[in-house]
């Protein structure tokens, strides 16, 4: 039975009384104790600084070349906090309410509450760390309202509001390097934990630059690994994002949860051809100003401004005459795929929708336009060499975030004893759908806030614990098993490359388990991805040696992605309704809305590993709401 | 660096502002010229200050060796093709190499003035000093000895377009309203210390 | 669209390298620049020879991982724009292209065009960060910091550490990426205790990571994706003779 340890007590007391309770290591203990962070986003970078200014003996690990450069940098639009700065009415309630219900009901109460909760302080952590987030002339901080919420709590810096967060996270990071409390293994990807006595005692990684494998033990082990929308192949994610560390977590026990949520951002720039290696976002915050439409007619080959008004279909704006263009993003994206695939798609590749300024440049005029969105104006005319001021963008949906992951108890604990799993890698807080600007905040909350009381807790019942050294045998045998797999890969001496079979792959979740799923896509899915993963076993090529290879470093991950994407369609079949980034085109209203199933599927799934092609076995983890009542979103 | 740099930045203004004389009509120069060189000879203020200088030159030159030496240690391997010369100008790239033709050129000008004036015996003139303004004037009869001037006031216009502001960027001038002043202080400057100096040779070259 | 590629190949630091020539016949002009090298190396993978390793990550030009010279200079042709930001419609028919890795003594090569640039990081380390420990910030209203000052330190935050200033400075400097973050604090209330020693330890451990002399020759400004300005590298110097005085006093 799956145990979520929510504390006791009225949900706004539930966190106080946790910390109240917690056990503590005594000062003078804590260096006796070692704890392995891998990953270096705003939740590792947090998490690993955290833990070594309190005493802690810290391994941090990136697979990137410096901790700075993991993928939190690219998230532009900004982090949420509840300071109610603006008198507007925000509140932690309200922003508890809004995440709860943007996540259609999908997630625990009492974590996302935490979340709330923990908001503000976040932005007094980041703003004494020296991050410079936007300020009013008087001084004080700045916000704006995001991702259709109605008050103004989303504070951000520029563009740039994922890199200036973590450059603050990663200089705490380095200062606890420097001063010797941590020890950073850059270049270093994790392919292995090795679990003694049911709990989790140590990793194996990959040196990517000496090709030598190595064992690291410790007390506990933190994944804060990200997220995995890059099973897609094409997505907004970076090209190193991967699931191997929480896959090969999930496989020594540790169950998986809301696996196939996948967020589609609906404001992406699109395919343009076979060779496109990722998909660029550009901020949502366009669509305050630009109205999103595709020919009425399919196959209209004609320019954009050859099509008269009365032949554009405005469909937002048609569908949703409240929210408009401003509808959130699973709303926005799944209409935008409805009308490509009715044929109404426009581009080269026929595959995106017209994100038009006119109207906006005509109404307040082009400087004001330059002034809000110009960098943004300048991204598209570097990639495109278009000039959005006269032409109107072409965007698409895109794979962005993942709000599945490894389950985690309130404490944010694993199923496997001594591994927590932070930020984007569990599956916590955001339920079937996310809401913008609060993943930046999850991952930091977790790491800076949460995981300095939740992981003591765990360690203090370590002090007394033997001692497990890297010689053990459990050690020797997950050594095995990475080198045999890595062997494996090299010698198959196929003809395709890891990158074929990843773009296969991803071709085939986005049609079959993508931003609608059906019981015949997903059955369909599911024996297509066993003949490519069995394919890919025969006739993968992999060249170069065991040290430097990125092509080496790439087969690992596409391996586990095929597994992954196997449980992700296992996942949407499972569940027989449509919540949030779940759409289940059986289970649809009349005219085209999510129908959610609150009687049979309001619970988290969480699967457990069984074996190589054996099925998961699927545990429940009910989903209680005491404090909220479940309605039915709609943004008509 | 800038210190030195500077040190001689400025004394080379007030070396300018005693040349100059030597545009005066040939009696009058003479005259004021021979006594001005005399002044200087005599005084022992001007003799430590000119000790000083060329302390500075060498620490300027031994400084100059040094970054040189640490920059090259610091690039390791050379580009195997390098078009790097776009994204700045070609003088502050080679201040070692025009540095060193300066260098070249003290070494000759010293020799011929400061080494002739302070430590041989010459003509003197009317008023009794030493005739170096016939010296000069002589020096500058031959074409060669114009064009090796010519060419080395060049080398330090160059040097001293990048120079000036370099150094008021080292001394830590950031402010951005004092960026273009310097800017354009450096360029009036340099103008007026290459067009003087310049200016000096061919006059005589010509006028005598 | 045909293309002609002279790569820089190297095993490992300890190997020589040499310039390889590569050939590409079908190149699209809306393909990234990194996209014509992946298509270069599912060639090289049909030919059963060693991929070339670039390093890469986001490609959007936000995480700095990105970054060779290409054609002489760093990240390409195009002022402030990285090596992912690059579009191969900025060259044409039958170019030939000449790629290498950033170089610098303090950017050991780890093989082809990967490099190493833990040196930037051990910069940071020694001193590159305000020191607020987890839970001890105070509310952050409480600091009041006026816009311009914002904006100002947030211009020189904006740096992805991407190491092209060092590659493209004749003197293999790092002043660039250093004073950025020395100016970024020196301009917030937040950073002012730790200034002095800040700036003594962060071009000291700079100096002693191998970089060269600034001497202001300005190339970093032009080439840096950020467009960070080069008079951080003066405000550095104000910081570090004020920090001598004060340190002796
Ligand atoms: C383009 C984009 C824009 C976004 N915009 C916003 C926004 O405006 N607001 C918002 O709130 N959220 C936004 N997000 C989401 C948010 O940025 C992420 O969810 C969050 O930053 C994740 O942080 P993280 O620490 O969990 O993971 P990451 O930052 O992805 O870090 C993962 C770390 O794990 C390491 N790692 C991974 N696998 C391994 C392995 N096998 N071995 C060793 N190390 C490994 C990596 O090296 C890296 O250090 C955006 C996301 C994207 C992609
Ligand atoms: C009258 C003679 C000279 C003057 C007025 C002069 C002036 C200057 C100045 C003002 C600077 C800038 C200092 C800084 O940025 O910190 C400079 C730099 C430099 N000088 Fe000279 N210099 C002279 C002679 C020389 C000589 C003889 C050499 C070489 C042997 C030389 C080599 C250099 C070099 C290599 C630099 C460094 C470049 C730089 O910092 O920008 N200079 N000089
Ligand atoms: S790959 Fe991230 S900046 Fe180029």
């Amino acid at each position: 039975m799956l145990d979520s340890k929510i504390p006791d007590g009225p949900l706004a007391d539930k966190w106080d009384n946790y910390k109240e309770h917690v056990k503590l290591v005594n000062p003078g203990n804590r260096k006796k104790l070692d704890v392995i962070v891998v990953g270096t986003g705003l939740a590792g970078a947090s998490c690993a600084a955290s833990l070594a200014e309190l005493g802690y003996n810290v391994k941090s690990f990136c697979f990137q070349d410096s901790p700075r450069r993991a993928h939190s940098v690219a998230a532009q639009g900004g982090v949420n906090a509840a300071k109610n700065y603006k008198n507007d009415g925000d509140s932690v309630f309200r922003m508890f309410s809004d995440t709860i219900k943007g996540g259609d009901f999908r997630s625990r109460e009492a974590n996302v509450y935490r979340l709330a909760e923990c908001s503000a302080n976040l932005i007094d952590q980041a703003v004494a760390q020296g991050v410079p987030f936007a300020r009013e002339y008087g001084g004080y901080l700045n916000n704006r309202s995001f991702g259709g919420v109605q008050v103004s709590r989303t504070f951000y810096a520029r563009g740039q509001t994922g890199q200036q967060l973590l450059l603050g996270a990663y200089q705490a990071l380095m200062r606890q390097v420097g001063s010797g409390k941590v020890k950073a293994y850059t270049r270093h990807e994790m392919l292995e934990l090795v679990v003694i006595d049911g709990k989790a005692k140590g990793i194996i990684t990959r040196d990517l630059v000496t090709g030598e494998i190595e064992r690291h033990a410790a007390n506990a082990v933190v994944l804060g690994t990200g997220g995995y929308g890059k099973v897609y192949y094409l997505s907004t994610l970076a090209m190193g994002c991967n699931s191997s560390a929480i896959w090969r977590a999930h496989k020594k026990g540790a169950y998986m949860s809301g696996v196939s949520w996948i967020q589609f951002h609906p404001t992406c720039l699109p395919q343009s051809g076979e060779h496109q290696s990722k998909l660029t976002l550009m901020s949502e915050s366009l669509r305050n100003d630009g109205r999103i439409w595709v020919p009425l007619k399919p196959h209209d080959d004609r320019k954009a401004i050859d099509i008269p008004e009365a032949e554009r279909d405005y469909y937002l704006e048609r569908r949703y005459p409240t929210f408009g263009n401003l509808a959130p993003r699973d709303i926005a994206s799944r209409a935008a795929k409805e009308r490509i695939d009715a044929g109404c798609g426009v581009g080269v590749m026929k595959n995106a929708v017209f994100l038009d300024f006119s109207k906006a440049i005509k109404e307040q005029g082009q400087e004001k336009i330059k002034e809000k969105y110009s960098n943004l104006f300048k991204i598209y005319d570097k990639i495109n060499a278009v000039n959005a001021y006269e032409e109107p963008m072409l965007i698409s949906p895109a794979a962005h975030f993942t709000m599945g992951g490894l389950w985690v108890d309130y404490e944010l604990m694993t199923t496997i004893p001594g591994l927590f799993a932070l930020g984007e890698a569990n599956f916590a807080d955001h339920g079937a759908n996310r809401l913008g600007a609060n993943s930046l905040l999850q991952a930091s909350v977790d790491g800076y806030f949460i995981a300095p009381y939740s992981i003591p807790n765990y360690l203090a019942g370590e002090l007394k614990a033997e001692k497990i050294t890297t010689d053990h045998p459990a050690f020797a045998e997950a050594e095995k098993t990475v080198r045999e797999q890595l062997r494996n890969f090299l010698t198959i001496n196929g003809r395709l490359s890891a990158d074929h079979f990843h773009k296969k792959l991803g071709q085939l979740l986005y049609n079959g388990c993508g931003l609608a799923r059906s019981k015949e896509s997903l059955t369909k899915t599911i024996a297509e991805i066993t003949a490519l993963r069995t394919q890919f076993y025969q006739d993968l090529k992999i060249t170069g040696d065991e040290k430097v290879n990125s092509e080496l470093e790439k087969a690992g991950r596409v391996a586990d992605y095929f597994d992954l994407g196997l449980l992700m369609c296992d996942d949407a079949l499972s569940r027989e309704e449509s919540c949030g980034a779940h759409f289940r085109e059986e289970y649809q209203t009349p005219d085209g809305e999510a129908l959610r199933n609150d009687k049979d599927y309001c619970y988290v799934s969480a699967w457990e590993w069984k074996g190589e092609l054996e099925p998961h076995e699927l545990h429940k983890e009910p989903l209680v709401f005491e404090n909220v009542s479940l309605t039915v979103r709609s943004y008509k | 660096m800038a210190g030195t740099g500077l040190f001689l930045c400025f004394f080379l203004v007030i070396h300018l502002l005693g040349n100059l004389q030597l545009l005066l009509p040939a009696a009058e120069a003479k005259e004021q010229f021979n006594w001005y060189s005399h002044l200087l000879a005599g005084n022992l203020f001007i003799k430590i200050v000119s000790w000083v200088l060329l302390l500075s030159i060498i620490a300027h030159a031994v400084y100059a060796l040094i970054i040189t030496r640490k920059s090259n240690k610091a690039n390791g391997t050379k580009y195997a093709y390098d078009k790097r010369g776009a994204s700045s100008t070609w003088n502050s790239r080679n201040m070692g190499l025009l540095g060193t033709v300066i260098l070249v050129f003290l070494v000759i000008h010293l020799k011929d003035f400061w080494y002739v004036s302070d430590f041989t015996t010459m003509n003197l003139d009317k008023q009794g000093n030493k005739d170096m303004y016939s010296v000069v004037v002589l020096t500058f009869h031959e074409w060669w000895y114009v064009l090796i001037y010519e060419i080395s006031f060049i080398a330090l216009g160059f040097h001293l377009l990048h120079g000036f502001f370099s150094a008021a960027r080292t001394l830590g001038i950031y402010h951005p309203k004092y960026v273009n002043l310097v800017r354009y202080t450096g360029w009036v400057y340099t103008a007026f210390i290459t067009g003087g100096f310049m200016l000096i040779p061919i006059y005589l070259y010509f006028n005598n | 669209m045909k293309i002609y590629l002279k790569i820089w190949r190297q095993d490992s630091l300890a190997t020589a390298g040499e310039m390889v020539v590569y050939q590409l016949d079908e190149v699209s002009s809306d393909m990234s620049f990194l996209e014509m090298l992946d298509l270069l190396n599912e060639s090289l993978i049909q030919k059963s020879e060693r991929v070339i390793e670039f390093d890469h990550d986001c490609r959007e030009g936000i995480c700095g991982q990105c970054g060779v010279m290409i054609n002489g200079r760093a990240h390409g042709p195009l002022a402030h724009t990285t090596t992912c930001q690059l579009h191969m419609r900025s060259f044409k028919d039958g170019d030939t292209i000449h790629i290498e890795p950033f170089r610098a003594a303090a950017f050991p090569v780890v093989r082809d065009l990967k490099i190493n640039r833990h040196s930037l990081d051990k910069i940071i380390q020694s001193g590159g960060f305000i020191s607020a420990s987890s839970g001890e910030a105070p509310e952050a209203n409480g600091l009041l910091i006026s816009h311009p000052v914002a904006e100002a330190a947030f211009d020189a935050g904006s740096c992805i550490g991407c190491g092209a200033c060092v590659a493209t400075c004749k003197n293999s400097s790092a002043d660039l990426f250093t004073s950025a973050k020395i100016t970024q604090f020196a301009l917030l209330p937040q950073g002012n205790i730790e200034r002095t020693e800040r700036v003594l330890a962060m071009v000291d451990q700079m100096d002693a990571e191998g970089f060269g002399h600034c001497t202001n020759t300005e190339a970093c400004e032009v080439e840096c994706p950020q467009e960070i300005s080069v008079l951080h590298i003066a405000r550095m110097n104000y910081e570090y003779s004020k920090a001598l005085l004060l340190k002796r006093n």
